[in-house]
This record gives structure tokens, C-alpha cells and sequence, in this order.
């Protein structure tokens, strides 16, 4: 990994940072529909990004494969193909090896090979770690032990497509039109202070946690010495990874609910605390006790995703942009409520969240069932 | 035995402005001015003097000056006027010498080679006065994660007592005998209205002040002075102390001049002896007896109270923070090399301890590593000047700091390190009742509180300038740090980066 920290975060600065613009769309139905929406949604937001990352996330994505860990990963050669496939082989049964198809594209310049393997637990494997927890270890072994081989995605069902490149040639570029997915996330990079390389695009992926970002996590210090505690250790230098690591940890490992996670992400001031009924008030101050070093604090806006779940978050003093919206069963996230309009001029409702507020789409409450809309999304 | 001591200071006395009013005869406690009746003139003793500046800042005329004798030796760089002058005194008087305040050394001051971040472009700086910013903390263990019932989302988890402070600054342990009653309610009063905690030091709790025992926080020392149920069950801290910054390792000695009747009930000891605080505590030779201490406090106040352990900070740090959170301590006080004393032997205040800035460092980053740093807070100790040094020290990992010093100083001392006479001629080292009257409690505590707030209003602004709106955000925090002129065994320590890095 020191290898990738190397190219990802090459003048060695406290951490990797960048802005961005983001974009989410998901059918809380669970209907699958193509790219082409994310894709021109988080064209349109051009600017935000200069041309060195843009990536998606699709989930709902192997409908044939539901049962098997998708990985796809990036290899600058051959010799690290053969190699990582060896541990694969090694790790797990290959039920697919397959090169992720692509087409020439200009402004993609000399892409990696990308991959995608479909695997399944052999039975004696996992005997001792959870599966994700086995799943996990795979792929830091790969990420760290094999030179010039990287990991962009390890979920099921779902996959990550990233590059160097703007979002438009990258989605061309995977030939993005072609999938179909109930939940797409966009982000379009603007890396101050690294070259830009492939795995250093977003979405940052963990297990089936994708999360794109937009901001700088004036705390990253201090979150990441707190990950380590946890035995996280953020080897790519992203404050993205920070995020990525403490939503699993509080998701997966503590079993909090992601409007709890958001209350310590992006906890409440003291001052709101205090106002509210004497339940609440324990329940707030002892999430900001414990987890206090868990605050992310600076300017961010974030979309996270997993498994029939899409979540947007912004700082509490919401220093970073996210617009959110609802059509029908479709929730949209999006740096700009343009992008938003340019897919669906007709929205049911679009609107500003407050900072700190988590707004959530999910499989197992699906928009369209209940009304009115602003009040069920106010209750989560 | 006639004394080869120069006088220290030179007084000047402006004749042409002095207008004998004899106001320095007065404020001076250590006879530095007297008033010849015969000739009807007021002399002054430069030997006598102490450079507190009492008399300068009383004088209405400005006829005083108070200045370092120009007397030079030979100049040589190991036989500096201390060396010769400490040899000086103690052939005359035979014993330890004794001293007071803080280490006056040279050694390196790490927060003058620290520097702190500020955002610019990338992300926005946070302007304080418009935003809000939050400097809350709160002291004790906690768990490593919170457990929610799975059916009702409510609250499984029950945290240990927890102490908020409303900005990371307490006043640090200051007795009920090294200071007077004036000085302690000042400090009580303050921390009451400012929100935070005082330490009551090892000398007893005085009747007076149990209306402020919301904020106060109790010691049980080597002593045991004045430790009673009463005083356990008032307290919102129990500070167990193993030792203080400015003599590691050395008991204290209250002489019986100082132990006046009211001094001698608080601390529940006869009046005019003197009170002796053992070197250690003699229940506590190793680390399971520090457990059992916690533990029989803990049990004595039904578990209602985060037990405190405070120690020098010495080599071992590190390891020895970590059997203390282990055996059981809620909050880690750690007491740097520049902590200070109302009296300790010179020879060990100048030369045994480490800096506090290395000894935080080296224990939040041990904790963390063993992977136990939620089970204890850490306050820190030991010559805060400022709020950039609090600000430091947080980043560096500490939860909060004590200030001691700092507060007297906004009494009106002038570190001029005669603690250990009890001569204070701004009456705050000392019990003698004419001289304590020179702190008025109301004054007092509206200059504490002053303090205090101008430091948070500081922190607020040096916080927004990181782009961060909470001090949790900052603390263990060192990417916001950058060291100047050290080497890199210095940085590794600290865990700092060299500025430009």
C-alpha cells in the first residue's frame, strides 16, 4: 500500500485534498434503470471537477452474480494481473474472470487493465472471520502485497468504474450507458495537490460501501487517530477513506442506524441539544461523549451508499453544497439542483437540506408509498 | 555571621516624587522600605528586597523603581551568578535551600517551536463571532461504543460520571495553607460563574467554600489532610495525588507558622505544627495499590464520581499513565517540568522532571496505541502562559489543562518565587491575616473570570481559523501543529511535522 500512498499522495501533505462535484439517483422501488442520467447529470456539472477523476457506483448491478463478491480491480500490468489472480484463486472459488469491457475514448489516456472477478466463499474459508471481515483481508492483500494491483470495488451486486479523466469519458469509457442499476452515485474530482492516478478517483469503496465526497475534513487528524484505535489505518491519506472507515465501524461494527451515525458525524451543536426533551438530551450528549472524536468537522458534503441504501450528508454548519429532490419513487442527491433539472425537469419537490441532516432513500421504505413526502423524509 | 549575599534588586526611589507617604512601608512585607521618624524620610533596603513590585505598582507617585542589580561578576559559563550565589547561601545556612513557582530554567519551551495551522482557500476559516463554536468537554471514562437497544433505539449504554468544563482550563491544585481562604473562594467563585473546576489541593475544604462544591475538585494526597466522607460526597472530582510537577517524587512540608487555627481544623491537624505530606503515599507502593485506592473512593462515593490520579511527569510516563487508566483511573493529571509549588527544594525543581509538552505526546500517543485512550481524560500541567499554549497542548492530545500560575498572576503575583517565605506582599501565598486581605474574593474572581473568557474568545478564534467548530475536533489533532527549530527526535516524539512539511 505504501506504494499507492506514494502515487496517491506523491509530496507526501497531511492528507490528499480535493473538491468536487457530486451526484446521486435511486429508485427506492428497486426498478434498475441505465446510466445514461447519472452520466449527463454529473456532465453538466463540468466545472466542479478538472479532468483528473471521475468515477460511479452502481448498485443492483449483477442481478446474475447477486451471491458473489464483485471485484473489480486495476492492474498497470499483466504480471500483477497473473499475480493478484493467483491469490484470488488462492482465496476464493472464481465462478467469472473477466476483463471489464471498455471502448477507446479521447481524454482517457493510457488506462490500466480493469478487471472483474465473481467469487464465492469456499466452505472452510471465513471459518474464523465474518465473510466481509475475510473479504476485507483479501483485499488489503492485494492492495498492499501485490505491486501495481488495486482493488476499486469488493461488494455484491455492485461495482465501482473509476478513472482519470472527467466523469463523461470515464462513463464512455466503460461503456456506462450499457448497465443498469437502482442506485448510480457520480463524482467528478479536483485534486489540489496529487497528479491524479485511477485508484485515487472516487467513489472509495469498502466491502459495499461506496462513499463520493466533496470537502476537506479539518479533523481528519484526529478521526484517523481515533480509526486506528479500531485497527483502521488510512493508507491512502483521504480525509474520503476517513469517512468511508467510520461508517463502517458505526454501521457494521457498532449496528447504529445511519440517522444515529449522521448525529455523530455531524453532530448537533450543544445549544440544539439542550433544547430538547430530557430523553433526547442523554441520548445526544452521550453519542457526542463517546464518539466525539468521530465529528467530522470542515466543510464536506457526501454521498454514501450500500446495499438498497443511499445516504446524503452534509457538515453541520453546511459549508459544501448538496441539493436534494424527489420524483415519484427517485430520490436525487446532487452538488447543484441543475444537474438534477437536467434529467428531470419536473420534480415532486427539491429542496436544501439542513446542515447535518441526513437524507435517506432505502429499499425497505420506498418513497412512493408514503405521503406526504417531506414529512416522511423529515421523520427519518 | 555576616552574609556575602549581594542584594538582588536595586530600589530607586525618585526623591524629587516621593512625597513619604509611607504607602511602601506598608505594602512591603519583607522590609524593603522603612520610615526614619528622626529624620522624617523613608529609606529603602535593597537587600531586603524581593522584586515583587508591590510597592512600584502602589507608589501614587511613581517615585519607585524596582531594577536587577547591575552587579557583575567575572563573566564564566559554568560559574554563573546562581551557581555562586546558591553556594553562598547555603554555607551560611546549612540545609536544603528552598525555593518556590515554577522551573525558571532555560529549558527548551516546545509551544515556542509549535506553531498552529490555519485554513486558507480549500477550505473556508470559520469566523467565531457569526458561527457558532464549541469548547464543552467533558471529563471521565467512556466505552468504546455506544449500544442501543435494537427494538427501541433507546439508550443501552450507561457512561461512568462525566464532568463538563465549559472551556479546557481548570485552576490547579492550590492548599488551603500554601495560599489563604482569599485566594481559594476567588478561585472558587470564578470557576463557578466561568464553568469549570478548581482544585482544592491537599489541604482540606474549607466550610466557606462547600456552596461552590459543584465545581470543585477534592485531593486525597500522601497527607490525608481533611479527608472526610463529607468532603468525598461534595466533590465533583477526586483527585488522588502521587506528585507535582515541581518536585517529582518529594513529599510537602506546611511549616507550623502557616498551620493557623482555621488552617489547622481544614486540614483537621493541631494549630502551629507542622503538616507533612509523606513522600509517597504510604498505602501505595506499586500499581495494584493505586487500583485499590481508586476503587475504595470509588466505592466510598457509590461510583457517583470520576477518581482522578495525578503524577510528575517523569521518564516512564507513558507506561505509568497506562497502569494507571488500567487500575482503574477515570482522568490522568499529568504535572510537566515548569509546574509550580508554594515550596520544594530548588535542586529538585530545577532538575527533576520532564516537559509537559514531551509527556503529553508520549501518553496520548501510548493510549492510543494500547488501544485505551477513550478509558481516561487527560489534563495537563505545568506553565500555561496562554491560550496558544492550551490550544497546543489540546492538539497534542490533551483533554484540558490546569493552570495554577496563570491564575495567581491575574490575582497579582508577580513570580517573584517567595512562596515558601509566606510573605506574599500580594497576600496570596500567605496565611497571615493582614496580608491575605490583599485579595478581595469579588475582585478576585472578576479578574479570574476575565481572564478565562478573553482565553476562550482566543481559543474560539485560533479553532475557526483551522476551520474547525469544536474543540473534540482539535484535541489528538496534530496535523494542525508544525514544529520550528527541533530536531527530529523532537518531532518524533511530539509527532509533528516540521513547519514546510
Amino acid at each position: 500500500m505504501d506504494h499507492w500512498k506514494r502515487i496517491n499522495n506523491p509530496y507526501d501533505d497531511d492528507k490528499v485534498i480535493d473538491a468536487c462535484g457530486l451526484f446521486g439517483m435511486m429508485d427506492t422501488s428497486g426498478g434498475r434503470f441505465s446510466g445514461v442520467d447519472a452520466i449527463a447529470a454529473i456532465s453538466n456539472m463540468h466545472e466542479r471537477g478538472n479532468g483528473l477523476g471521475g468515477g460511479f457506483a452502481v448498485y443492483g448491478l449483477y442481478p446474475q452474480y447477486a451471491e458473489h463478491y464483485a471485484f473489480h480491480v486495476m492492474y498497470l500490468d499483466e504480471a500483477a494481473r497473473r499475480e493478484a489472480e493467483a491469490l484470488l484463486q488462492d482465496g476464493f472459488r472464481v465462478a467469472l474472470a473477466e476483463p471489464v469491457p471498455t471502448r477507446k475514448t479521447r481524454g482517457v489516456q493510457d488506462p490500466p487493465l480493469v478487471w472483474r472477478y465473481f467469487l464465492q466463499m469456499r466452505t472452510q474459508d471465513g471459518q474464523k472471520l465474518s465473510h466481509d471481515d475475510y473479504v476485507l483481508q483479501k483485499v488489503m492483500q492485494i492492495n498492499t502485497g501485490v505491486r501495481d494491483a488495486f482493488v476499486f470495488s469488493s461488494g455484491k451486486n455492485m461495482a465501482v468504474f473509476k478513472g482519470v479523466g472527467y466523469p463523461e469519458d470515464i462513463a464512455n469509457y466503460f461503456r456506462l450507458e450499457e448497465y443498469q442499476g437502482y442506485l448510480w452515485t457520480a463524482h467528478s474530482r479536483f485534486p489540489t495537490n496529487t497528479p491524479g492516478w485511477w485508484g485515487g478517483a472516487h467513489p472509495f469503496n469498502v466491502l459495499d460501501w461506496t462513499v463520493v465526497h466533496n470537502g476537506e475534513i479539518s479533523s481528519y487528524g484526529i478521526n484517523r487517530r481515533y480509526l486506528e484505535m479500531f485497527g483502521y489505518h488510512c493508507t491512502m491519506q483521504t480525509d474520503t477513506e476517513v469517512i468511508a472507515y467510520a461508517v463502517d465501524l458505526l454501521m457494521r461494527r457498532h449496528k447504529l442506524p445511519i440517522e444515529i451515525v449522521a448525529d455523530v458525524l455531524a453532530a448537533p451543536l450543544w445549544s440544539q441539544i439542550e433544547r430538547e426533551d430530557e430523553e433526547r438530551i442523554a441520548f445526544h450528549t452521550t453519542l457526542r461523549q463517546v464518539y466525539g472524536s468521530l465529528l467530522l468537522n470542515g466543510p464536506f458534503s457526501v454521498v454514501i451508499a450500500h446495499q438498497g441504501e443511499m445516504i446524503g450528508l452534509t457538515d453541520r454548519i453546511r459549508l459544501r453544497p448538496l441539493t436534494a429532490a424527489v420524483k415519484g419513487n427517485l430520490l436525487f442527491l446532487s452538488s447543484e439542483e441543475s444537474a438534477i433539472r437536467l434529467v428531470s425537469p419536473q420534480l415532486d419537490r427539491a429542496w436544501s437540506p439542513m446542515g447535518g441532516e441526513p437524507i435517506v432513500g432505502s429499499l425497505d421504505r420506498p418513497l412512493g408509498k408514503r405521503e406526504p413526502v417531506a414529512a416522511a423524509l423529515a421523520a427519518t | 555571621m555576616k552574609s556575602y549575599l549581594p542584594p538582588r534588586f536595586v530600589i530607586d526611589r525618585d526623591a524629587e516624587r516621593c512625597i513619604g507617604c509611607q504607602v511602601c512601608v506598608r505594602q512591603c512585607s519583607f522590609d524593603a522600605h522603612a520610615y526614619d521618624g528622626e529624620e522624617d524620610e523613608v529609606r529603602s533596603y535593597d537587600e531586603n528586597c524581593v522584586g515583587c513590585h508591590r510597592c512600584a505598582v502602589f507608589c501614587p507617585t511613581q517615585a519607585l523603581d524596582i531594577r536587577l542589580n547591575p552587579l557583575s561578576y567575572r563573566p564564566n559559563a559554568n560559574w554563573r551568578p546562581e551557581a555562586i550565589e546558591d553556594i553562598i547561601r547555603q554555607s551560611e545556612s546549612g540545609g536544603v535551600l528552598l525555593t518556590s513557582m515554577g522551573n525558571d530554567k532555560s529549558y527548551c519551551i516546545y509551544w515556542d517551536h509549535l506553531l498552529l495551522n490555519a485554513s486558507q482557500v480549500t477550505n473556508p476559516s470559520i469566523d467565531p463571532l457569526r458561527e457558532p463554536m464549541e469548547l464543552r468537554t467533558y471529563l471521565g471514562r467512556k466505552p468504546d461504543r455506544v449500544e442501543l437497544d435494537p427494538a427501541s433505539l433507546s439508550l443501552k449504554t450507561q457512561l461512568a460520571p462525566q464532568v463538563a468544563v465549559e472551556l479546557p482550563v481548570l485552576f490547579s491544585a492550590m492548599s488551603y495553607g500554601a495560599v489563604n481562604l482569599n485566594v481559594q473562594e476567588s478561585l472558587a467563585r470564578a470557576a463557578a460563574e466561568a464553568g469549570t473546576l478548581f482544585n482544592i489541593g491537599e489541604g482540606g475544604l474549607h466550610r466557606k467554600l462547600y456552596q461552590y462544591a459543584n465545581n470543585v475538585i477534592v485531593q486525597v494526597a500522601s497527607g490525608r489532610f481533611g479527608v472526610h466522607p463529607e468532603y468525598l460526597d461534595a466533590a465533583r472530582v477526586i483527585e488522588i495525588k502521587i506528585g507535582q510537577g515541581a518536585k517529582p517524587g518529594i513529599g510537602g512540608h506546611l511549616p507550623g507558622g502557616k498551620v493557623t487555627e482555621d488552617v489547622a481544623q481544614t486540614r483537621m491537624i493541631p494549630a502551629g505544627t507542622d503538616a507533612l505530606s509523606p513522600a509517597p503515599q504510604h498505602d501505595i507502593y506499586s500499581i495494584e495499590d493505586l487500583s485499590q485506592l481508586i476503587y475504595a473512593l470509588k466505592e466510598a462515593t457509590n461510583y457517583t464520581k470520576p477518581v482522578c490520579v495525578k503524577i510528575a511527569a517523569v521518564h516512564n510516563s507513558a507506561a505509568i499513565a497506562s497502569g494507571m487508566v488500567r487500575a482503574g483511573a477515570d482522568i490522568i493529571a499529568l504535572d510537566g517540568l515548569r509546574g509550580a509549588t508554594g515550596a520544594a527544594p530548588k535542586i529538585i525543581r530545577d532538575n527533576v522532571g520532564i516537559p509537559i509538552e514531551l509527556a503529553i505526546a508520549a501518553v496520548d500517543t501510548r493510549l492510543r496505541k494500547e488501544g485505551i485512550r477513550n478509558q481516561a481524560s487527560i489534563i495537563a500541567a505545568g506553565g500555561f502562559r496562554n491560550s496558544a499554549d492550551v490550544v497546543k497542548a489540546v492538539a497534542l492530545g490533551a483533554d484540558a489543562v490546569y493552570i495554577g500560575t496563570a491564575a495567581l498572576v491575574a490575582l497579582g503575583c508577580t513570580v517573584c518565587q517567595q512562596c515558601h517565605t509566606g510573605r506574599c506582599a500580594w497576600g496570596i501565598c500567605t496565611t497571615d491575616p493582614v496580608l491575605s486581605k490583599r485579595v478581595n474574593p469579588e475582585i478576585g474572581a472578576r479578574r479570574l473570570v476575565n481572564l478565562l473568557r478573553g482565553w476562550s474568545l482566543e481559543i474560539k478564534e485560533m479553532l475557526g481559523g483551522m476551520g474547525i467548530n469544536a474543540l473534540e475536533s482539535l484535541r489528538g489533532n496534530r496535523l494542525h501543529l508544525r514544529g520550528v527549530g527541533l530536531t527530529d527526535s523532537e518531532l518524533e516524539v511530539l509527532g509533528v511535522r516540521l513547519a514546510g512539511r
